[in-house]
């Protein structure tokens, strides 16, 4: 079987956006877990702020989806435009 | 070069996936174990009046954790001592790939269990009267624990006793990899998050016993919470050992499918890890202000659907591997 460099630049792009995506995920998904339980935390600790707190939260944790977000984006660059 | 037939490399793939199977599956179990064994010794230095009771509940606690390295070695076992049909090289595959996922698959259960035992021992130094209550509580919570090391013995058996040579060797060979590694990796995540919560439990129920009841529930709903990204691994193994895929030449789509695998799998790990580390604190919490219940309740399932939305990407992207590329 005689692999052809068209073929094998299309299996690395596909290997890379699994990595990519799998890779990317690992951190995203700590730290936000780690941010929420901050929160859950402070609200325990003072539940009046319940409010801000959570909001608190999600913005901490949208800004550390990023990562994951540029990893998603990448994997799907090597799927559907490379 | 040297050209071996089918039956060496099936024997050698056998082999080589018993080691792998039982080589990973016991990291998870001893660090789990030792962990507890250190808890039980400093809470029997706290409370040596309790050593009986906290020696038990420390043996039971292991004998849960060691649950996950004795499916690793029944695999090992079976991967050494049958005679596999040397039909197709698929087999080779195959075998490797179930030595994979069970080895893997024990590591976060076997440390996660590890964690309710150590502070149910720990518990009944502090609050000899909840005993009763911190062993129930343990057992459930180490139990939940073992589930994604199920899920990766369920898809190690399905690659043991499905008769995969009928189906054409490329790319059929990339895909039972790719079902191994997404449900092998896929459950450290999910096995070690479920710990997390069910040690914050434990510590609950010895803190204040009169808030066992929101704080067994609220962990059982962490729990059920951090389970979900072991599930995408084991949904992305079903697909990749029972869909029919054609025949081809080309390197690319095993590439896929092996990619898709790899992705689900290792995409799985930080939110497994991530929802236990909130469900942890939420029911720490609950146990100290029983009145926040509902409000810690909400916050925790906000925060961990956020950090469950890379799962989904690895997810929809593992499936688009599969399905559409």
């Amino acid at each position: 079987m005689a692999i052809e460099g068209v073929d094998l630049v299309k299996a690395a792009a596909f290997l890379g956006a699994g990595l990519s995506m799998g890779l990317g995920a690992i951190g995203p998904g700590i730290g936000e877990g780690m941010a929420a339980a901050k929160a859950c935390e402070s609200i325990g600790k003072n539940p009046k702020e319940a409010g801000l707190l959570t909001r608190t939260m999600l913005v901490g944790q949208a800004v550390s989806e990023s990562t994951g977000i540029y990893s998603l984006v990448i994997a799907l660059l090597l799927l559907f435009v490379v | 070069m040297m050209e071996f037939d089918v039956q060496t490399w099936i024997k050698v793939a056998a082999f080589s996936g018993g080691g792998l199977a039982m080589g990973f599956g016991a990291i998870g179990a001893a660090i789990g174990e030792g962990y507890t064994a250190a808890e039980a010794n400093s809470a029997i230095s706290r409370n040596p009046e309790m050593a009986g009771d906290i020696f038990k509940a420390m043996l039971v606690g292991q004998a849960i954790a060691e649950s996950a390295s004795i499916f690793a070695l029944v695999v090992a076992m079976i991967l050494l001592f049958t005679n596999f049909a040397a039909e197709s090289f698929v087999t080779v595959s195959v075998l490797l790939a179930s030595g994979l996922s069970m080895g893997l698959g024990a590591i976060g259960s076997g440390v996660g269990s590890g964690f309710p035992a150590g502070a149910a021992c720990q518990g009944m130094a502090r609050q000899p009267a909840a005993s009763g209550r911190l062993t129930t509580n343990m057992l459930i919570g180490s139990a939940v624990c073992q589930t994604p090391a199920i899920f990766a013995l369920v898809t190690s058996f399905i690659l043991l006793f499905t008769n995969f040579s009928g189906r054409p060797v490329s790319p059929t060979w990339a895909a039972v990899l790719g079902a191994g590694l997404a449900a092998g990796l896929g459950a450290i995540g999910s096995g070690l998050g479920g710990g997390l919560v069910a040690q914050a439990s434990c510590e609950g129920v010895a803190r204040q016993p009169l808030t066992a009841t929101p704080v067994t529930n609220v962990m059982l709903l962490g729990q059920a919470v951090t389970q979900t990204t072991a599930i995408y691994g084991l949904l992305v193994a079903f697909v990749l050992m029972f869909k029919n895929f054609v025949p081809t030449d080309s390197i690319a789509p095993p590439m896929a499918l092996l990619g898709a695998g790899l992705c689900m799998g290792i995409g799985a790990i930080g939110p497994g890890i991530g929802e236990g580390f909130t469900a942890q604190s939420t029911v720490r919490w609950i146990a100290r202000n029983v009145e926040a219940t509902a409000d810690l309740t909400r916050v925790m399932l906000v925060g961990q659907a956020v950090a469950e939305s890379t799962g989904i990407y690895s997810l929809v992207i593992a499936l688009v591997l599969i399905f559409v590329v």
